[in-house]
């Protein structure tokens, strides 16, 4: 017995020693393992540990403003309160948002996509359910948050249009980041980003947008931030100050009125646009809150088309506004003179075709400046004949017309002003003769924008010199341009012989002029701000001979659409020309009628706001007495 | 009569020797490795008692009491249970297969009313006491016949079949391996097992159709962890991130990220070995580890002293238990073996598992205490 037990215990002793070994060699094994781990491998899992504790968050810059010329806010950033759902935290996602419902307006579209965005992300991450809410729902959410399991509350910025649709088509508006515009910039995939879709917020985007900044979060694995490790503030973007005097776009988007139609006021020196209106326009925020499907259905829908920019989108024929440029290639081809007179039966025979003056009954017998005082057809219909198109075609493109202003906006056209060349290039045909004639009266294939318009007069009222349309202060600065440089210290001359130009603005100003200007109903009374001008109204459709034999209707008898547009470009003051200014009315008839008036009230509200008026000359010390005295009488006489 | 009192005093010792006796090094040293888990169960509430240290430092107490009281009763009393205790742990187990809850995706437990009840753990320590009686019964030349081995195969088999079908792949595995370091301690011969792992081998593939998925997907992510790391491979990766970022020297007490930002899965249970070692480093680890081990050298110590086969089958399949406990759990968070839900003897939280571990210890003095106590070959059972 005692030998057995001995061996048990003997074959024990050496298996226990087996099995003892066995073990040491294992957690020899595992302490291998460790060192391996925790020695050998310790900074690739420290940095692993790193990544996931640490989450980078980009903070998105401030965007910069837009200003007009005197510091007016056109676009500028607002609290937004914002009413966030994190699924993770809200059981049940459905409940919630039937919860929020009862609180804030929220559709069932609305419900739907916060469902779509919750499921396309990640379970912690916070999708937005409502924006832009009014202090009041922000604070009612607030107060029941307890009974609102997963929803959050943040105060971010979001971009605010003060004005509304003054400025739509000139500062334009931010829209939500598309696929194909997401590029470098981190800061373009932060979700709820906005970026410039139109206007100067898209043309200028990258110095508005600022840079990013970064915030070190620790996070859990939840993705839960704990606390913040470190954070770089980012670069807020820079503000934009444009030339536009925001009170003249007002005024002028007011005065447009119900109108379809544009007005642009430039100064004819430094090309400064102080109004650039297209109306109607429509409210840029539509755009950054989201617009809805009824808001996008209205504005394209709309036949004024509210989302075109007229003023430099919209291409129309010039009419008669384009005498001038008709009467100066006349007088530069030495085809006419001062003293060229023309007989006006109200008609007149090219061919086998008749072309009709207006005035049915005629002008009789009239000279340049006549023709363009009573915008006279017939005579330059004669002058355009002599001259041939291709010289017009010239003329026109020194003047600005049918190529792009390149001014700082974007989808701006080039209007149109054919040649010779260009009709057997485009339409492979021979020029006829008629068209000429037809290219003497501003119609025909000739087309373009209202600020071409409002360039072309600025260069014949500042003497000949090519001034361009400048939308965007370069230098930054607030408040007028150097008022001291005038055009020709700027701008390279147009090569204009100064009798000419004289000629072609005694015509203008007779048109503003009584007995017989065809524009002597919206003169403007005040002599220091006398305006001179052209009217002019451009069909929208031919007349037919049917039409011709029985009896030409006249514009209120037609349709809205087949009316003729009103036209009118103006200068002043007459005394010492300042402002240029293109109106045009899209069916609007009569230019004298519908366009001028306009632009007399336009260009008087803008020469009474002249800053130049209210400060007191340069030359002279400030403070004298008679400056004084003058100063408050002026500003009566203008009121 | 002289023999008769020496017999006695070696037989029959009193209660104050039995006391005296009972290796208060042994006690000392878990609790030690008891602090430490509380220690860390303090940090994993992020510096708070509650809700873990307390409770753990409750039941560690109440178990060490029935660890002394079990230590102090007769050795023999035990023997003479072993066979009741199994049978009672194996119905048991039958009973969790008929109405046994669910938990974890898997049917574990057991509701009593009072308690809840996890047969599994009752048959840890039974299988070793019911092992060692039947092997104490037998001297050498009979263990070396198949004929004699196999009821301990039946004693063996039944309930490890019973916890797979539950499943609990860890368990089943912990059962299988003590009972065959009983049998290897028995005196088994060597190419028997050489046999049997052979055969296991060969039934692998039977075996893996036998796994429920949850379990096939454990093994999987174990093969390859970074193909999926946010999915199953996910507990894996962020241990050995954990253990990794903790260095030689750790990030200190409280300051682990991995565990406190929730990183580390189950950092209270099955992982605290992670935490620990994220936050006290390589040389934590090692000391850990090196208390592990002095316990189990008492555990050797105790079964290489004790004078009867019963005792020392008793302390080598304890031994052997706690070595398997220490070993896959540590495997396992460091990823040398896959994920099997062992949990860190006497740190993991955990009430079942904690008494389970202290009986067995309280058992593993009670050798000690009658390490020199005669035990007839044959006892009648109670």
């Amino acid at each position: 017995m005692n030998r057995r037990d001995n061996d048990l215990q003997r074959v024990f002793g050496r298996r226990a020693l087996m099995l003892g070994a066995a073990k040491l060699a294992l957690f020899a094994g595992l302490a291998g393992r460790l060192y391996y781990l925790q020695v050998l491998e310790s900074d690739k899992y420290t940095l692993l540990a790193d990544e996931n504790r640490i989450s980078m968050r980009l903070l998105p810059p401030r965007r910069g403003r837009v200003l007009d010329r005197n510091g007016i806010e056109l676009a500028s950033n607002r609290r937004n309160y914002r009413v966030l759902i994190v699924a993770e935290q809200a059981r049940n996602v459905d409940a919630t948002l039937g919860a929020l419902a009862e609180l804030i307006q929220l559709d069932e579209n609305q419900k739907q996509r916060v469902k779509r965005e919750i499921e396309r992300r990640r379970k912690f991450v916070p999708v937005v359910v409502a924006e832009n809410l009014s202090w009041e729902d922000f604070a009612k959410v607030n107060l029941h948050s307890p009974d609102l399991p997963g929803v959050q509350m943040d105060v971010g910025e979001t971009r605010d249009y003060p004005m509304a649709d003054v400025f739509s088509h000139v500062v334009g508006y931010v829209g939500a980041v598309s696929e194909q515009e997401i590029g470098e910039d981190p800061l373009l995939e932060l979700p709820g980003f906005r970026i410039g879709k139109s206007g100067v917020e898209k043309l200028f985007d990258g110095n508005l947008r600022g840079r990013a900044g970064h915030s070190q979060i620790e996070v859990n694995a939840f993705g839960r931030a704990i606390r913040e490790l470190d954070r770089t503030d980012g670069q807020a973007g820079d503000d934009l100050v444009l030339t536009i005097d925001s009170e003249i776009q007002r005024y002028a988007m007011e005065r447009l009125g119900e109108e379809s139609g544009a007005a642009v006021v430039m100064d004819i020196h430094t090309g400064d646009v102080l109004a650039l209106a297209s109306n109607p326009g429509f409210d840029p925020n539509w755009f950054n809150v989201g617009i809805t499907q009824a808001q996008w259905r209205m504005l394209n829908g709309d036949k004024h088309k509210p989302l075109t920019n007229k003023a430099v989108q919209g291409q129309y024929p010039p009419g008669s506004t384009f005498k001038m440029v008709v009467g100066l290639a006349a007088l530069e081809a030495g085809a006419i003179t001062a003293d060229t007179r023309v007989f006006c039966p109200g008609h007149m025979e090219l061919g086998n075709n008749t072309f009709h003056c207006w005035k049915k009954g005629g002008h009789g017998s009239m000279n340049l400046v006549q023709a363009l005082e009573e915008s006279c057809d017939v005579y330059f219909y004669e002058a355009a004949r002599r001259i041939g198109v291709d010289k017009i075609a010239e003329m026109s493109r020194r003047l600005g017309l049918g190529e792009v202003t390149k001014i700082d906006l974007t989808g701006e056209r080039r209007g149109l002003i054919p040649t010779r060349a260009w009709k057997q290039g485009a339409l492979n045909q021979p020029w006829a003769q008629g068209e000429t004639l037809v290219v003497g009266i501003g119609q025909g294939y000739v087309l373009s924008t209202p600020l071409q318009l409002a360039v072309m007069t600025a260069r014949l009222a500042n003497g000949g010199y090519n001034v361009t349309p400048r939308l965007v202060r370069n230098d930054g600065k607030l408040g007028p341009s150097p008022e001291s440089r005038l055009a020709h210290q700027i701008y390279a001359s147009a090569n204009l012989k100064r009798e000419h130009l004289d000629l072609a603005l005694e015509g203008m100003i007779r048109v503003t002029s009584p007995p017989r200007g065809t524009a002597q109903g919206a003169r403007i009374t005040q002599p220091q701000f006398a305006m001179a001008g052209k009217t002019g109204s451009s069909q929208v459709r031919r007349i037919s001979r049917l039409e011709r034999e029985t009896r030409v209707r006249k514009n209120e008898e037609k349709p809205w659409e087949e009316r003729d547009h009103a036209l009118f470009v103006a200068y002043a003051p007459i005394a010492s020309p300042r402002y240029a200014c293109a109106v045009i009315i899209e069916h609007g008839g009569s230019g004298a009628k519908a366009a001028a008036p306009v632009a007399r009230d336009i260009l008087l509200q803008t020469q009474l706001r002249d800053p130049s008026r209210k400060a007191p000359p340069p030359e002279r010390p400030a403070g004298s007495t008679a400056d004084r005295q003058a100063r408050p009488a002026a500003s009566e006489s203008g009121g | 009569m002289r023999q008769a009192r020496f017999h006695d005093r070696f037989n029959n010792p009193s209660l104050g020797r039995k006391l005296r006796d009972i290796t208060w090094g042994l006690v000392l040293l878990i609790t030690a490795i008891a602090c430490v888990g509380f220690m860390q169960l303090y940090s994993a509430a992020g510096g708070d008692i509650d809700p873990w240290a307390d409770r753990q430092m409750a039941r560690f107490a109440v178990g060490l009491t029935i660890a002394v009281a079990i230590a102090v009763t007769d050795i023999r009393i035990w023997l003479r249970m072993a066979y009741l205790f199994y049978a009672v742990a194996l119905v048991l187990l039958v009973a969790v297969e008929l109405f046994g809850r669910i938990g974890m995706g898997a049917q574990r437990w057991l509701d009593l009313g009072v308690v809840h009840v996890q047969p599994s753990e009752i048959m840890k320590i039974s299988i070793v006491l019911a092992l060692a009686r039947y092997f104490h019964g037998l001297n050498l030349e009979d263990v070396g016949r198949i004929r004699w081995l196999f009821v301990p195969l039946a004693l063996v088999g039944a309930p490890v079949i019973l916890v797979m079908k539950q499943p609990d792949l860890g368990t089943a595995m912990l059962l299988l391996m003590s009972s065959g370091a009983v049998f290897f301690y028995a005196g088994v011969r060597l190419w028997k097992f050489a046999l049997v792992v052979a055969g296991g081998l060969a039934s692998l593939p039977v075996a893996w159709n036998l796994l429920h998925d949850y379990q096939r997907k454990r093994v999987l992510t174990f093969l390859n962890p970074e193909q999926d790391p946010l999915g199953s491979g996910y507990h894996i990766l962020q241990s050995k991130i954990a253990l990794g970022s903790g260095g030689f020297t750790g990030k200190g007490i409280l300051q682990g990220s991995q565990s406190h930002l929730s990183f580390l899965p189950e950092k209270q249970t099955d992982f605290i070995f992670t935490m620990f070692a994220e936050e006290h480093g390589l040389i934590g680890a090692m000391a850990l580890i090196g208390l592990y081990i002095l316990m189990l050298a008492y555990g050797y110590a105790i079964a290489l002293r004790s004078r009867s086969q019963y005792g020392r089958l008793v302390a080598g399949g304890l031994t052997a238990m706690l070595f398997l406990y220490v070993f896959i759990n540590i495997a396992m968070v460091s990823g040398v073996v896959p994920v099997v839900g062992v949990p860190l003897p006497l740190v993991s939280y955990g009430g079942t598992a904690m008494m389970t571990l202290l009986i067995g210890i309280g058992l593993l003095i009670n050798v000690y205490v009658h390490r020199d106590v005669e035990i007839p070959r044959h006892m009648s059972s109670f």
